[in-house]
């Protein structure tokens, strides 16, 4: 346990020390202020809070930047060690090499987790300084989305850490982390519209098509944020989506979480096959 | 009296493919000896360094360190009580020495405290705040020692321990050295440098992954036989000529010359120049040790 607290901790200060938790955080809080600011103006004719109008422009922000941030920070972390060097040294000392995963997952996403929650929370802030009162609802589906945003954040870490224990090069690490951001964030959702389009509803039941859903972990975000609320679906033109959604927010939550836990037991898995 | 040897390999290989990096290598090293390995880059040193580690598993053969298998699952209790300096060691440039060695003392459970002491030791006392990424190779190497010293090492793997170190630096590790040695540490280093392998009881050669001799440094001189030369200078080429004409020399220039005599043939070889007229310098060169090696090397493959 000691081990891992001693790792994770090595991390976070590396993140400080390289200016890295504050990029992110000025990256997030820098394009959150804008997009709250921008999406607040024409609200009144829908007549969704503003703060509800953010989590739908905030959520769009997250599914793109917050997985880049992720990828980012954990590509890196075992070959970038390998390296330059100082992977041999750290396996020759008294602690297993799951426990330096776990302890890096942990420095990696409380980074990320400071610098959502610190970068959005400066966005609700101000909009709350401009509004005034929210209620409990657009409230609690604010924390529910910079909470799942964090998430979101989890999974693509885990993955970047799997492409960081598998690949022998960083430039090879680095081109995966792209490539799956590009497939996860971009491909997936044009492929299944296109499929959607192309079949015409013959043979992809509505069914089908939630589970399909979750095999990508931007879709379930966004479906736990965007198709959550009656209001924020109405807004953010998911109703037709919500209407016919099959899984309620523990199984979402549940994918999600498994989109974080297999990715990373599979980074351990092949790390600790993989001789340094 | 039998006791347990520190580290044990017996017929240990090490393949990638089609290729050994080590070959069928026996080696034991008594509690307290200090080892040193030799061998050209490549020679399969460092691989066979991460194996008694429990870093490489072994394709054949059988290693254990200090009785236990280096790469069990028991090996993560005695790891406290070895060190390790990898070649060209490296820290997270971020970081202050200091805090290297702090985070290194906490994932080796030993008081924080020592560390400071440790810093100290290796001279890097004044440089404790800096940032790793502003040291010198030497800095590093010296920082590379100070971590492989924490929690008072029973064993101490050091892999070319001062390549690009100055004298004032080697210096300080071979003091280290001594001292790991009185408090009866057991050292397995691998090197280049002759100076290095001074402070070695026994010597191990390698040579394309084969340990092709083992022993102390007179004995392997003894094993090998090679001539040593004794080079003559002398003021007046034209007087040492009558002796030079019996014996086969070469000469270097007009007042120096070399010859070549075994090695129990030293004394003789020594009286005889220094009878001639006008000798002013004898030097004895004895077999250099990549001499040795070569010479051992090519006598194994025989």
């Amino acid at each position: 346990m000691n081990a891992i607290a001693t790792i994770a901790g090595r991390e976070i200060r590396d993140g400080l020390r390289n200016r890295w938790a504050l990029g992110a955080v000025l990256l997030m809080a820098g394009l959150a202020l804008t997009l709250a600011f921008l999406g607040s103006a024409p609200t009144g004719v829908v007549g969704a809070s503003p703060l509800e109008v953010a989590v739908v422009s905030l959520s769009s922000l997250t599914i793109f930047l917050v997985p880049l941030i992720a990828l980012l920070l954990s590509h890196d972390a075992i070959v970038g060690e390998r390296d330059r060097g100082t992977l041999l040294l750290l396996l020759s000392y008294p602690l297993s090499r799951w426990q330096i995963l776990f302890g890096k997952f942990l420095g990696h996403l409380s980074i990320l987790t400071v610098a959502t929650v610190l970068g959005y929370g400066a966005a609700g802030a101000a909009l709350a300084l401009a509004a005034g009162e929210f209620d409990a609802d657009s409230l609690a589906s604010f924390a529910r989305m910079v909470g799942s945003s964090v998430l979101l954040g989890a999974v693509f870490v885990s993955l970047g850490y799997l492409i960081s224990a598998t690949v022998r090069e960083r430039a090879t690490a680095a081109g995966l982390a792209i490539g799956i951001w590009l497939v996860l964030v971009v491909l997936y959702d044009m492929a299944l519209l296109g499929l959607l389009v192309a079949d015409q509803g013959r043979t992809i039941s509505a069914a089908a098509f939630n589970w399909l859903l979750l095999l990508d972990p931007a879709d379930i975000f966004r479906l736990l944020n965007l198709a959550g609320l009656s209001k924020t679906s109405l807004f953010a033109g998911m109703a037709g989506l919500a209407e016919q959604m099959q899984f309620g927010r523990a199984v979402l939550l549940t994918a999600l979480a498994a989109w974080v836990a297999v990715p990373l037991a599979l980074a351990a898995f092949v790390f600790s096959r993989k001789e340094p | 009296m039998t006791t347990t040897p520190t580290i044990f390999m017996q017929g240990v290989s090490k393949r990638y493919g089609d290729s050994y990096v080590v070959r069928d290598v026996d080696l034991s090293v008594a509690p307290g000896e200090c080892v040193a390995i030799v061998g050209h880059n490549g020679a399969g040193k460092s691989t066979l360094v991460k194996m008694a580690l429990g870093l490489l598993t072994p394709t054949a053969g059988r290693i254990t360190l200090l009785g236990e298998n280096p790469a069990g699952r028991q090996a993560m209790a005695f790891r406290r009580r070895i060190g390790f300096l990898p070649e060209n060691v490296a820290f997270s440039a971020a970081m202050t020495g200091r805090e290297v060695l702090r985070f290194y003392a906490r994932l080796k459970q030993v008081p924080l405290g020592v560390t400071d002491q440790l810093l100290e030791r290796v001279g890097l006392a004044a440089a404790a705040r800096r940032r790793v990424g502003t040291y010198s190779k030497g800095m590093r190497q010296r920082l590379g020692l100070a971590q492989a010293l924490l929690g008072e090492p029973r064993v101490l793997f050091l892999d070319e321990p001062t390549t690009g170190l100055d004298i004032e630096s080697r210096q300080m590790f071979y003091d280290v050295m001594a001292e790991l040695r009185d408090a009866g540490a057991t050292l397995l280093l691998s090197s280049h440098a002759l100076s290095d392998i001074e402070q070695a009881d026994r010597i191990a050669i390698m040579k394309a992954g084969r340990m092709v001799a083992c022993g102390a440094l007179p004995e392997l001189r003894r094993l090998a036989d090679l001539p040593l030369r004794i080079r003559v200078h002398v003021v007046d080429g034209n007087a040492a000529r009558e002796f030079t004409a019996r014996r086969s020399v070469q000469w270097l220039d007009d007042l120096r010359f070399e010859l070549t005599c075994a090695d129990d043939g030293k004394i003789e070889a020594i009286r005889s120049v220094s009878l001639l007229q006008g000798v002013c310098d004898i030097e004895v060169m004895p077999p250099t040790l990549v001499d040795l090696c070569d010479e051992l090397t090519r006598e194994a493959a025989e």
